[in-house]
């Protein structure tokens, strides 16, 4: 039973992380239909320059969540430019392109960031200083540590105002109107390219959020971060319905337990023969399962075929 | 008119004599280690010609098509090599290959196939990241695939009794081995180029192009939409599954770290690149991602001591960098291609 | 005349609303059968539940004495049923040739191996093919522009190029959703001349179309549909004269 809530607690802690990232893909594809492939490397980024941050001020004498807090927004503010960028660069000039087109422009940002990462930081793996004692707290006979508690408190507060900007704010309207239709948007006078730099930005600063608390969670960072944690949330984007905010949280939240429950028993269920290490393809299960029996995600509107 | 009809002949003659001392002029010129780059490239064509089949004519996106390849390469690695002590010849490896990759190709497409455009993509992507986890774990408690450390000391390729990484005296004249594959491989790459052509232009191929343009009214001409993707699916899975085969034969060492999502990537970008449905497009695509990052790999440094007086960026670093930058910059200013198929050509200048 | 097409108490709902109830019809051999019906009346659902796009909830469908397969499209252009489409839908990126050959796909057979070694039966099932669509292209007056792409051609010529590749699957029964939609008057007259052709050649014509003149010059029979039902199905003199029609498309105000 322990063993059970523990895994749940740590599931819980990965998925929230996997529900942002998520939210990134699925608002880029709300509005544009497209899969923005660069996004995984766009989390990496930002926890790299938090990390750089953090440790050029280390020295400075400043108290420890101030600079935190500091690296955490220069990371958001550069992802933002680097979210804009990408957009401006490799997706806005494809919008009537065919529709492969964007799709290896993305996987071309992806690989120069990479690639950029690997120049600035080196290949090897940052350690990430842990801001926080290592205490933990028991709930029912599962150990949760202060690091875990603060990720799914940041978590569910930015997810409540990411809800609250989408559903009560001007921009939120003009953002889901254009997700409905980009030319009556614009006949009702939304700017939809404005919107849609918007998405990005805020899609790149919510990554850059879960790109510090996910190497936090870990304590490394390293280059190739972004790539397999980038495809799980894609996962869990598509799990919950792509295009939908409420189903990419569900949808990471729920992958993340899966995973964490799956690695903790698939040695049992399997009686040995599949080990932990298969951890990662629960997520890619999971997923074709999903997109077999129910192809639009578990919140996604049912899409027939129009004749 | 007898000159109109000859002259394809003398052209083709031309071709086929350049094609036939390619190898010897390559490696009297660049050395060894381009003869060899020129053998994978044969092999980047050959798979980007099995893609093209998906993608290019059936219009469905496989983001996993590395995975085939790897069925193939792994199939070839147990049935030839001390791992199992199996030596099975190579003429009844690859056909197996086909055989076995078209049926993944099948058991992957049957459930899948009916899936809007990208979320195939994503659950291809997920297959083929599955069978490389699995390649990488099957070690336990049964060693299949021994693991990360691969297998090695694969056999090579050998026809009438003479292993091709061995050099061949004909007439007194020595062909090296590198040389001997390139030919293996160009014949190959030949058949498969004209089981291409062929099947574009049938009934098949007609209906592949039909889905691709419109589904609806495929169905409505009378095609069986769901089978006829999966023949696409089969067919671009067992070009892989023979080009696997003979990467393992030619490496004689596979390992799990050669069918990671990049190389998926790769061979997409070969096939985009050069013009999606297009073969003459896509072997250039293959021919121009399986050189060109080779070359910076082997002039970048030399480049940077001469123009810098030292190696300021690592070639490794600086070669990828060119080729994300490569697939940005052909995009935004070619999205159909480098050499897309001139009917297409017409229709985005006018759009 | 004998029955080609008997549709029997069809019935089609989208979610709580019922697009289609209880809708019967005959299709006699040889005859142009008229659908007509205001905006939103359920044709086009109609047309779809017939041609498979959309399974129906209720009903029957006899087609040439045999009962008609649900679901699956190409299962009913293989019965001998073929369509066009309300918005054509043509293969954009084949040529016009192309698309009627395409057409020729469920009454032709050489698979795979046959195309990879180009055996004889091959060859000479390809070229029928060929012969086959350039007759059809000829025959809908179009036979000029076969190696043009299909989306350079003009509006109408896309209209007698979706009937040419309708036409390749050898159909029975001849299904045109609002054909003349976006003509002008001259290619309307000229696409009349073309479908009255098809009747003179023997081919059955299930018509939808919103252009009631045409609909009543060219129809030995018409039925019209409001709100999913049938309100009469009878010689065109008749419909025209009968107050439920003409209530239906101009409506009473009070009801």
């Amino acid at each position: 039973m322990d063993i059970f809530l523990q895994q749940l607690v740590n599931g819980l802690t990965l998925g929230s992380i996997y529900a942002l990232v998520a939210l990134g893909y699925t608002m880029v594809y709300g509005i544009l239909g497209l899969i923005n492939f660069a996004h995984g490397e766009v989390v990496m980024i930002g926890a790299l320059v938090a990390l750089a941050v953090m440790k050029l001020l280390a020295a400075s004498g400043l108290p420890l969540p101030l600079i935190f807090l500091i690296a955490l927004i220069v990371a958001a503010m550069a992802c933002m430019v680097l979210g804009f960028s990408i957009e401006r660069i490799a997706y806005r000039p494809l919008r009537n392109a065919p529709r492969l087109a964007p799709l290896i422009t993305a996987i071309g940002v992806s690989i120069v960031l990479q690639q950029l990462a690997m120049m600035i930081w080196g290949r090897s793996y940052h350690a990430v200083p842990s801001l926080l004692p290592a205490e933990s707290y028991e709930v029912l006979g599962a150990q949760i540590t202060q690091l875990q508690l603060i990720i799914l408190l940041v978590a569910a507060l930015t997810m409540t105002g990411l809800i609250l900007l989408v559903n009560r704010t001007r921009l939120g309207r003009a953002m889901r109107a254009t997700a409905e239709n980009p030319a009556i948007a614009g006949l009702m006078g939304v700017d939809a390219n404005r919107i849609i730099a918007m998405t990005f930005m805020i899609g790149s600063a919510l990554g850059a959020l879960a790109g510090v608390l996910v190497s936090a969670n870990y304590g490394i960072a390293h280059y190739n971060m972004g790539f397999m944690l980038g495809l799980k949330a894609f996962t869990a984007a598509v799990l919950g319905g792509i295009g939908n905010l409420g189903g990419a949280m569900l949808g990471g939240v729920l992958l993340g337990v899966i995973e964490a429950l799956g690695a903790g028993y698939i040695g049992d269920l399997t009686g040995g023969v599949l080990g932990s290490h298969y951890q990662d393809v629960f997520a890619f299960f999971v997923l074709i399962v999903v997109l077999v029996f129910r192809p639009s995600g578990l919140m996604g509107e049912k899409v027939s075929e129009r004749a | 008119m007898t000159s109109l009809r000859t002259k394809p002949h003398l052209g083709l003659a031309l071709i086929a004599l350049a094609l036939a001392l390619l190898p010897f002029v390559v490696s009297a010129t660049l050395g060894n280690a381009w003869l060899r780059i020129l053998d994978f490239a044969l092999i980047y064509i050959m798979l980007a010609l099995g893609l093209n089949i998906v993608v290019g004519f059936a219009g469905l996106l496989d983001l996993g098509y590395i995975a085939f390849y790897a069925v193939g390469a792994y199939l070839y690695a147990l049935l030839a090599s001390p791992h199992f002590g199996l030596h099975w010849p190579v003429w009844a490896i690859l056909p197996l290959g086909a055989l076995v990759a078209g049926v993944f190709g099948v058991l992957l497409g049957a459930p899948t196939l009916r899936l809007r455009g990208d979320y195939l993509a994503i659950v291809t992507l997920g297959f083929g990241e599955i069978v490389r986890i699995f390649m990488n774990n099957l070690n336990a408690p049964i060693n299949i695939t021994n693991g990360p450390k691969g297998i090695a000391r694969i056999d090579p390729i050998t026809i009438a009794g003479h292993p091709l990484s061995k050099s061949l005296d004909v007439f007194g004249f020595t062909v090296p081995g590198l040389a001997l594959y390139y030919y293996l491989f160009l014949v190959l790459a030949i058949l498969i180029i004209v089981v291409g052509i062929r099947l574009q232009d049938s009934r098949i191929g007609r209906a592949w192009v039909a889905i691709r343009e419109d589904e609806i009214a495929a169905k409505a001409c009378g095609i069986d939409t769901r089978n006829v993707k999966l023949l696409a699916f089969a067919m671009g899975a067992s070009f892989g599954g023979v080009a696997g085969g003979l990467f393992a034969g030619f490496q004689e060492f596979v390992s799990p770290e050669s069918f990671g999502l990049m190389e998926s990537v790769m061979v997409l970008c070969m096939v985009v690149l050069g013009g999606m449905g297009h073969i003459p497009g896509v072997i250039l695509g293959g021919l121009l991602l399986a050189v060109l990052p080779e070359a910076f790999r082997h002039g970048a440094a030399p480049l940077q001591q001469a123009l810098f007086g030292k190696t300021l960026i690592d070639p490794e670093n600086l070669r990828m960098l060119l080729f994300g930058l490569a697939l940005i910059l052909v995009m935004l200013y070619k999205p159909a291609g480098l050499w897309p198929e001139p009917r297409h050509r017409a229709e985005l200048k006018k759009s | 005349m004998t029955v080609l097409l008997e549709a029997h108490g069809i019935g089609k709902r989208f979610g709580g609303v019922q697009a289609l109830k209880d809708v019967s019809l005959t299709i006699r051999e040889g005859e142009i059968y008229g659908l007509i019906g205001p905006n939103g009346a359920g044709k086009t659902t109609f047309f779809n539940v017939l041609t498979g796009l959309y399974p129906r909830d209720e009903g029957e469908i006899t087609f040439a004495g045999q009962p008609l397969a649900l679901g699956s499209p190409h299962r009913v252009t293989r019965a001998g049923i073929a369509r066009t489409f309300q918005n054509i839908r043509l293969f954009a990126n084949m040529t016009a040739l192309e698309n009627v050959m395409v057409g020729r796909h469920a009454r032709t057979k050489v698979d795979v191996g046959g195309a990879v070694f180009r055996t004889r039966a091959q060859r000479t099932e390809e070229a029928a093919i060929k012969r086959r669509a350039e007759e059809l292209l000829h025959y809908v007056g179009i036979a000029d522009r076969a190696n043009d792409m299909a989306k350079n051609l003009s509006y109408g010529d896309q209209r007698r190029l979706e009937i040419a590749r309708a036409l390749a699957t050898e159909p029975k029964l001849l299904a045109l959703d609002e054909p003349a939609a976006g003509m002008n008057a001259t290619e309307t007259a000229s696409l009349r001349t073309l479908i009255a052709g098809l009747r003179d050649d023997g081919l059955t014509v299930l018509l939808i179309e919103h252009d009631v003149k045409l609909v009543m010059g060219l129809c030995d029979r018409v039925a019209v549909l409001d709100y999913g039902q049938k309100i009469i199905e009878d010689i065109p003199a008749t419909v025209r004269a009968d107050p439920r029609v003409i209530e239906a498309y101009l409506g009473t105000g009070a009801a």
